[in-house]
């Protein structure tokens, strides 16, 4: 039994050197690092779309993507050169924290408790609230929701808004998404409240159903975000973003992505950054 | 509406995309399959032995990665090695790495039973033939442990199989990732996508895990003489 324990002690030794060895640690100097790997790690959704999505034929597309292959281009000249990590919504702050990649550009909104764990550079994107209703009844106006029902998502943005600044409307709350949306199909409450963005994409699939308010509540921002402490890289980021933003950019980018999906009934200007 | 469900997969590399996920499925859960199988039956041993101090430390080790979800072992692993050490291991490395440490430690627990539930006359006979310890082990112990193992370690194997999904929380696109990007994005235009996708899923869990229970099925007949 002896020779068994030796063998697991040396295993289990050589696991830990193997550990340290393929240890990488990044040099300083941000830039120079990705100029020197001659790519960006840019994480993106893989199944957000019209966001950050992969396509049918396993090509990563999307408003962050379409942004994310134009830094490649004005940082290392070629915008191929972008390596994606796919990321889930919870693992975003992890996969900068833990040096997995050098950018998120993840439909990633302002907050300032995430501002506390990532360093933020000019947005480039914004969202609000919306409420959709049936066209037969539109809602045009938050007036009109007084005494009457209204779905949210529990906990989201439009639950804490109409909690906090409209307490005589309604609420009818629901965990999933697909439930509250169900929940208006079948006339459970007169609209719905949401992300703008996400309900101009619903609306354009589900016949009957109009964004009958485009634009209400606090105004959120979608930026890239850093690891903490990585200034290079975020000066670099804020100066692009000015750049791109004179040169309306994003404009291009929401024609190319967006516009598809929401069709020309959206007003671009409630969700990109414009000059 | 077959026509709907069949253009999911045919549309694009659809069908490629699946193939590349049941890959990295496979790569990963068979690779942690045989390491764990591997070192599972020495530190099992090692466990069933006298040994007060493999005992108490493998003991320790099972007890540990038994309470511990393997999501946590995965983040500690991926990321939280990376920020507290800066030891950036690759994400591949990692999943084989935790879902190892996972079989090994129910392989070893599995093999533990096996070893003490044979009769104690097997050892003194053993040593009776002038076997040594090694020897024993080899020719006596482990061949008749393995027969009681079976049922445990055709278990462990489709239960780590279907605990693979969880290496997207550390950005591996397996499988079951893959169905979910081709559900959301045929789902913009065709409400049944996920009934579809997910089912095709379920066949081909089904396809990988029957014939390993199938094959236990006929290696347990074979061996009962």
């Amino acid at each position: 039994m002896k020779s068994f324990g030796k063998f697991l002690f040396a295993l289990i030794a050589l696991t830990m050197v193997s550990f340290f060895v393929s240890n990488g640690l990044r040099a300083a100097g941000e830039l120079d690092k990705i100029k020197a790997d001659g790519k960006i790690r840019v994480a993106v959704f893989s199944d957000k779309p019209p966001f950050g999505y992969v396509d049918e034929n396993g090509v990563n597309q999307g408003y962050d993507v379409y942004l994310a292959h134009r830094l490649a281009q004005d940082l290392l000249g070629d915008p191929s050169k972008v390596e994606f990590v796919l990321v889930e919504a919870a693992s975003r702050i992890e996969t900068l924290q833990a040096d997995k990649a050098d950018v998120v550009l993840a439909n990633f909104t302002v907050t300032k408790e995430r501002a506390e764990q990532v360093d933020f550079a000019k947005p480039y994107m914004k969202v609000a609230l919306g409420v959709a209703s049936p066209q037969s009844a539109p809602i045009t106006d938050v007036s009109q929701l007084v005494g009457k029902k209204l779905i949210v998502n529990k906990g989201t943005t439009a639950d804490i808004y109409f909690t906090n600044n409209h307490p005589d409307v309604e609420l009818i709350k629901y965990d999933q998404n697909t439930e509250a949306f169900n929940a208006l199909r079948d006339g459970r409450g007169v609209g719905l409240a949401h992300d703008n963005t996400l309900l101009f994409a619903w609306v354009r699939g589900n016949e009957g159903f109009v964004t009958g308010i485009d634009f209400l509540g606090d105004l959120d921002t979608i930026a890239p975000a850093v690891k903490k402490g990585n200034t290079e890289l975020l000066n670099w980021l804020n100066e692009e973003i000015t750049k791109l933003t004179q040169e309306d950019f994003f404009r291009k980018d929401y024609e190319a992505t967006l516009l598809p999906v929401y069709g020309e009934s959206v007003d671009p200007n409630t969700v990109i950054v414009s000059k | 509406m077959l026509d709907s469900a069949i253009s999911i997969f045919t549309s694009g590399r659809n069908m490629a995309r699946l193939g590349e996920g049941l890959l990295i499925t496979m790569r990963i859960s068979l690779s942690a399959v045989g390491l764990s199988i591997i070192l599972g039956i020495p530190a099992g041993l090692l466990m069933a032995s006298k040994s007060k101090f493999w005992r108490f430390v493998l003991r320790f080790y099972l007890e540990f990665i038994r309470i511990m979800p393997i999501l946590v072992l995965l983040f500690f692993f991926y990321y939280s090695l990376s920020k507290i050490f800066q030891i950036n291991l690759p994400a591949t490395f990692v999943s084989i790495f935790v879902f190892t440490l996972w079989g090994t430690a129910e392989m070893a627990d599995l093999v533990r039973g096996a070893v003490t539930s044979l009769p104690k006359h097997q050892w003194e006979s053993g040593r009776a033939l002038g076997l040594r310890e090694a020897k024993l082990n080899m020719y006596v112990i482990v061949p008749q442990a393995v027969r009681r193992l079976l049922p445990g370690v055709i278990n462990l194997t489709t239960r780590m199989i279907k605990t693979t999904p969880f290496v997207f929380f550390i950005n591996i696109p397996d499988l079951v990732k893959v169905a979910q990007q081709i559900v959301e994005l045929a789902g913009m235009r065709n409400n049944l996508a996920s009934v579809w996708v997910y089912g095709c899923i379920f066949l081909i869990y089904f396809a990988i895990c029957y014939p390993i229970s199938l094959f236990s099925t006929y290696l347990e007949k074979i061996w009962q003489t």
